[in-house]
């Protein structure tokens, strides 16, 4: 199969047409897992754009997002497949004088009567895709080995059907939030990504091409609070999401300059602890007085 | 190639990261595929494929930087290369020297320290990065006074060249510069960014010469020597009683996602640690909806009381780092526990409880534990005999059959009595009695250590010199 990019600067500007800012980390794992045909396991703090760098990817080669949000208690009948029982009890009582049993079992246990979820229906894609398995911590250790085999070899194995294997390796990407450790086995399959909050001068960027109609000046300033208030000992840092929902706050306010009070006034849409906000207050205005 | 890249695995390994052979050979593939000359490129697939783990990824660009580093021309991976940093210079002389029409000849060794200072707050001011790694490089040659082959660790060299560029003052004279700038006052707002702004600067500044003197010292040694000495422990492996400033930073920082998988975890295994008798009442009663057929079977499921907890710590200088670390864990996970008390003592004994009750700031209470507190009461000198007394004294009818006692010290009772009698009581009365020591078991009874004499009457006493021994020690304690 042919390679989806040709170099990581191609990546990172397709990445940019998308409004994806990526920097050299980002946009070279993405390259190699191409070149590698590996999956992605990106991690990171919530809010960081990693979701987001999926459903990128998949806007600027033009594929089609299919998307498995973890949690606990998923199980194999709601991420690999399930057999359409109410389909075949149906098949069953429509021929009940006609054929024989041997057929009419063969027949129920065919393609048409499989359930495709999030996993087969990747990899038995005709069209390209590109499969997100979100926020993968939230599985179960044990749920985690459903996803073993069709991380490392692109295949399902249905007992009733044989093997299902991709006619084209989609690119995966698994998203965690480090509320555990996955497990090695899990790891060792995957190239690892860790998304960090941004630098500042890559934040304002950030807050360029999302926010519409924002100022240099402006953005620059967001930028500069939010990179302070990060490096306050809080209980959650600001994510980039949230830099964005408050610089739209303030285009919104019509507000031209950021001054201490403002600042103060509008706090609460970047932090949701009251103890953070009013840590961040004192630090913002009367730190130097 | 091949053998440099299997040497790098080698030696993340007895850096302590855990890499697979498979790890191996994804990292041998990707190199393949990305041109050699870029080295952030090559920097970036080697840690997609060989680190699995954010924590570790500093220990990966150590050992990175060190190994690719200069090693020979053979060897060497374009690297900010040492002709085009020369020819910057002399650019930038010839500007100085047009700019102030002084003819100084004789390239940047001329430049005297004031000059030298001068150009760094241009540098700074301006945030210009190729004239900051020229000035990194210029100042280590010429504070850092490195001589070929003397025994001395990077620290010392890094110290003596920012001793002499004064960057602290620095600081103060790039405020005055701004805000001469703006004319006039700037708001608390303003001054605050412009600090943190110069701040991250100066801090870049000085990475870029810590990088220089690590460059220059891997010249100097060889990258397999000076690849030993750097080696640093993973965050979950710094021991809590040698840990420096920045040890303790990054060991804070780990704490946090750390207690979260913690408590995470707990409550899973609470939740499913739920397999119970038929209750056979309870089945009946439903079978009523069902005409009595018993069709949805009820069980007893267990529910295992949450213990109490009380944690006794000695805060004296020698083990302060390490009750500080247990105590935020455990009240970081207290939902864990019915209720959590805790008492600290040096010579005398205080209750502190309060501190972490009003607050949601966990580093704010341990904070007020460390001033506030009441813990001295001769000389503060640790006196485990003195506080475990006025412990028992005071505390112990509090003591009872659910709670769980949590000693934390080294121990070294500077030759007072050991009142060990008190431990013993405790046991009587409480449901388990711990004793967490921070000293490696080597140390255990030597000197003025009496853990042996305590550790008789403990349910157990536990060696926790790192976080990971703290984090198995409290899942065993949940």
């Amino acid at each position: 199969m042919a390679p989806r990019f040709t170099s990581v600067q191609q990546v990172r500007e397709g990445l940019r047409d998308v409004n994806y800012l990526a920097d050299d980390g980002i946009a070279g794992v993405a390259f190699l897992a191409d070149r590698l045909a590996k999956p992605i396991l990106v991690e990171g703090p919530a809010g960081t754009g990693k979701t987001q760098l999926a459903k990128s990817i998949a806007d600027m080669t033009g594929a089609r997002l299919i998307r498995l949000q973890c949690y606990e208690g998923l199980d194999e009948s709601k991420a690999l497949y399930e057999w359409n029982y109410k389909k075949q009890l149906l098949r069953i009582q429509a021929d009940k004088n006609s054929e024989g049993w041997s057929e009419i079992h063969d027949d129920i246990f065919s393609r048409e009567f499989l359930l495709t979820r999030p996993l087969l229906e990747a990899i038995s894609a005709p069209d390209p895709v590109v499969l997100l398995i979100d926020e993968v911590d939230r599985v179960e250790v044990e749920t985690e080995a459903l996803l073993l085999e069709i991380l490392s070899e692109y295949q399902v194995s249905i007992p009733e059907l044989g093997t299902i294997t991709a006619t084209q390796i989609p690119m995966v990407f698994l998203t965690s939030n480090n509320t555990r450790e996955l497990s090695e086995a899990l790891k060792r399959r995957c190239l690892y990504l860790h998304v960090d909050y941004p630098s500042m001068e890559r934040e304002k960027e950030i807050v360029l091409t999302k926010v519409e109609g924002i100022t240099e000046n402006l953005a620059d300033q967001v930028a500069r609070i939010v990179r302070s208030i990060r490096q306050l000992d809080l209980k959650k840092s600001p994510s980039v999401s949230e830099t964005l929902d408050w610089a739209r706050t303030i285009m919104l306010l019509n507000i031209e300059t950021i001054d201490a009070q403002v600042a103060k006034d509008t706090l609460h849409v970047l932090l949701k602890y009251q103890t953070d906000i009013a840590k961040a207050a004192k630090e913002l205005s009367v730190d130097l007085v | 190639m091949l053998d440099l890249l299997a040497g790098f695995v080698t030696e993340l390994r007895n850096a302590g990261l855990p890499v697979s052979l498979t790890e191996n050979l994804d990292a041998m593939e990707a190199v393949q595929h990305i041109p050699i000359e870029d080295r952030d490129a090559f920097k970036y697939a080697l840690g997609a494929t060989l680190v699995k783990n954010s924590a570790h990824w500093r220990s990966f660009e150590t050992v990175f930087e060190v190994y690719f580093s200069m090693r020979g021309p053979e060897y060497k991976l374009v690297e900010g290369s040492e002709d085009e940093l020369e020819q910057m210079w002399r650019e930038m002389q010839e500007q100085m020297k047009q700019g102030d029409g002084r003819g100084s000849s004789g390239g940047m060794d001329a430049l005297t320290p004031e000059e030298i200072a001068q150009m760094l707050m241009q540098a700074l001011m301006n945030g210009d990065q190729a004239l900051m790694r020229a000035l990194a490089k210029q100042s280590v040659q010429r504070f850092a006074g490195m001589e070929p082959g003397r025994p001395v660790g990077g620290t010392y060299y890094l110290y003596r060249t920012l001793r002499n560029l004064d960057l602290e003052g620095m600081l103060q004279k790039l405020m005055d510069a701004s805000r001469q700038e703006v004319g006039g006052e700037l708001t608390a707002l303003e001054e605050r960014l412009e600090k943190d702004e110069y701040e991250s600067r100066i801090e870049q500044f000085k990475k870029e010469i810590e990088a220089e003197i690590r460059r220059r010292l891997v010249a100097d040694r060889g990258a397999e020597a000076m690849a030993k000495t750097l080696r640093k422990p993973l965050p979950e492996d710094v021991e809590f009683m040698h840990a420096s400033r920045d040890e303790m930073q990054a060991l804070k920082k780990s704490l946090y996602p750390l207690t979260r998988k913690l408590a995470a975890r707990l409550a899973r295994k609470r939740r499913h640690g739920r397999k119970g008798p038929l209750d056979f009442r309870n089945t009946v009663r439903h079978s009523l909806s069902y005409g009595g057929t018993p069709a949805e079977p009820k069980f007893k499921y267990p529910r295992p009381a949450k213990p109490e907890l009380m944690v006794v710590a000695d805060i004296s200088g020698s083990v302060a780092a390490f009750a500080r670390f247990t105590l935020m864990l455990v009240y970081a996970i207290q939902n864990q526990f019915s209720k959590v008390r805790s008492f600290v003592f040096i010579d005398g004994i205080d209750e502190v409880t309060d501190f972490f009750k009003g607050t949601e700031d966990i580093s704010e209470a341990i904070h007020r534990v460390n001033t506030e507190a009441d813990v001295v009461w001769v000389d503060g000198h640790s006196d485990y005999g003195h506080a475990f007394e006025v412990f028992w004294e005071k505390y112990g009818k509090d003591v009872g059959p659910k709670t769980t006692v949590l000693f934390l010290g080294d121990a070294r009772n500077n030759y007072h009595a050991s009142q060990a009698w008190v431990i013993k009581e405790i046991r009587q009365k409480a449901r388990q009695v711990y004793w967490l020591n921070p000293e490696p078991r080597s140390y255990w009874n030597t000197g003025d250590s009496i853990v042996g004499e305590y550790g008789a009457h403990t349910d157990g006493t536990y060696e926790c010199r790192n976080l990971r021994q703290l984090e198995a020690f409290v899942e065993k304690l949940v």
